[in-house]
């Protein structure tokens, strides 16, 4: 009896924790949504933030879906083999990069980088007092610091995407023209056949998702982090598995609005 | 007492079961300069945040300069300074966009070359040279940055200044000069200043009347020139920093 009594305390006071975490992320993410058109607008920030999430997870990004492509384009490959349908190469390739892989892989290489880095900023700045110190300066600390690089996530991740995909369908086309020998003209004329604009704009729509979630993840954490260099370590690792598992939920939850079976 | 710039009437504050502040009651009249001591851990960090609308008293009723403080409101901080214990410098700005932050945002929005010419004039206020200004915090020992960290409260020429810990983690002769340079500026600009410290000596050179915060209350209230001759035991072991006494710190 008393077991059963402190297994049901146990599962009520998880519940209890996760639903005001979820409450807490939301009033937080609300907050944050609020000044997105309010004055005033920290231009500057917003900049800083494009660089930091987009600029410079370029490369990255870039032969992370390199790879991925002409991995994908030996896989369809060698399965399309056992039935004859070796020829599916360019579309399938195509098609995965656009709706899946690129979204997903620029997302989850993205929150590895930027999402660690801004948690481990804003809790460093929170460790020293700075968040504070804003507020003192008559600054509200989540228009300055999480509104900016939620803004410049959402921006840059479709672009970022944008750029994998392309890359990724190069990668295909290299590894299908120089390693499996298909004809480089057929290559290109059945990839762009078989593409069509939802493919390409679902994709882009899932990037903009996973950079709000990345931005939001990374601040969240940081501005919630413990003291000290141990908290400052928790809120860059919760950051980089909260944030990659809720791209992978919000994966399959946007594939199904998006391609509905 | 003159018309007072901070009242607060029983504030308490809890985290889980720790009673960090047991009902304090305390005014600060305009123009005083106030120093509230106690050893470390006393709450005193605690009771500055409550004040500033940092941290939300669980009961009680907070007011500045006459009007009740429900939490975080810019206007009331355009009217206040802040020197945080460690600087609590932007480390992505350099050190005249530290001082002048609040000069170019908000209703002054002063221009850029404006703004840097203020920003500048303050650094030498507190003994900081031109050509600190485009240095980063990163490139400043502790001391430099505790009196750019000044500059930045002085920037806008608060009515309210508070200093937290001004003189922790400084040699004596550092820790001399920023006491020297906190009594001048509060004098200057006639500002209310609220000092948090356990150094008796800034106590003695800031501040014309302190309290002395023990296990969430303030057990004693006095100017500042008797504490050397208080016969309250708290302060008399305060003061001489005995081991011997009511206050039991725990190493």
């Amino acid at each position: 009896m008393h077991r059963i009594v402190l297994s049901i305390r146990w599962v009520g006071r998880l519940t209890i924790r996760a639903c005001a975490g979820v409450g807490r992320f939301t009033i937080f993410t609300a907050h944050a949504f609020s000044h997105v058109f309010r004055p005033p607008f920290y231009f500057r920030e917003l900049l800083n933030a494009v660089l930091a999430i987009g600029y410079f997870s370029l490369p990255v990004v870039a032969l992370t879906a390199l790879f991925a492509g002409g991995a994908l384009a030996l896989q369809i490959y060698a399965g399309g083999s056992r039935f004859d349908a070796q020829a599916t190469v360019p579309s399938v390739v195509a098609i995965g990069m656009v709706r899946e892989l690129g979204p997903v892989l620029c997302g989850l290489m993205v929150a590895g980088r930027a999402a660690s880095a801004i948690a481990a900023e804003l809790a460093t700045m929170k460790v020293t007092d700075q968040i504070d110190a804003l507020t003192t300066l008559s600054t509200d600390p989540v228009k300055f610091l999480v509104t900016p690089r939620v803004v410049a996530a959402a921006l840059v991740m479709p672009v970022l995407t944008g750029v994998g995909d392309i890359l990724g369908i190069m990668g295909g086309y290299l590894v299908g023209v120089y390693r499996l020998g298909f004809n480089s003209a057929a290559y290109l004329q059945t990839t762009l056949q078989f593409l069509q604009r939802p493919d390409v704009t679902s994709g882009l729509a899932k990037a903009a998702v996973f950079g709000l979630i990345i931005a939001l993840v990374g601040c969240y954490f940081g501005m919630n982090s413990g003291r000290g260099a141990k908290g400052v370590g928790r809120a860059t690792t919760g950051a980089v598995a909260a944030s990659s598992a809720l791209i992978i939920a919000s994966n399959y939850v946007l594939t199904e609005i998006f391609f509905p079976a | 007492m003159t018309d007072p710039v901070i009242e607060l009437t029983e504030v308490g504050k809890s985290f889980g079961s720790n009673r960090v502040l047991r009902n304090i009651s305390l005014t600060v009249g305009h123009g005083e300069s106030f120093a509230l001591i106690g050893s470390s851990g006393t709450g005193k960090s605690v009771a500055i945040k409550c004040i500033l609308g940092l941290m939300r008293p669980d009961t009680g009723r907070i007011s500045l300069f006459g009007r009740e403080t429900g939490g975080r409101d810019a206007a009331m901080y355009d009217r206040i300074g802040m020197l945080f214990q460690e600087g609590a410098l932007f480390d992505s700005m350099c050190v005249w966009h530290n001082v002048a932050f609040r000069l170019m945002r908000g209703e002054r929005k002063l221009a850029p070359a404006r703004a840097k010419e203020i920003a500048v004039r303050k650094l030498e206020r507190v003994g900081l040279g031109a050509e600190t200004a485009d240095l980063y915090p990163s490139e400043l020992s502790g001391g430099m940055k505790k009196r750019v960290g000044l500059a930045r409260a002085i920037a806008t020429d608060p009515e309210l200044i508070f200093f937290d810990e001004p003189t922790t983690g400084l040699d004596p002769i550092r820790a001399t000069m920023i006491n020297d340079l906190i009594r001048g500026i509060v004098t200057e600009s006639g500002a209310t200043a609220v000092t948090i410290t356990h150094d008796m000596g800034s106590v003695m050179k800031i501040s014309n009347r302190a309290g002395l915060l023990h296990a969430g209350e303030i057990v004693w209230l006095g100017s500042s020139d008797t504490l050397k001759t208080e016969s309250n035991p708290f302060i008399r072991q305060f003061v001489e920093g005995s081991s011997e006494g009511p206050i039991s710190v725990a190493i």
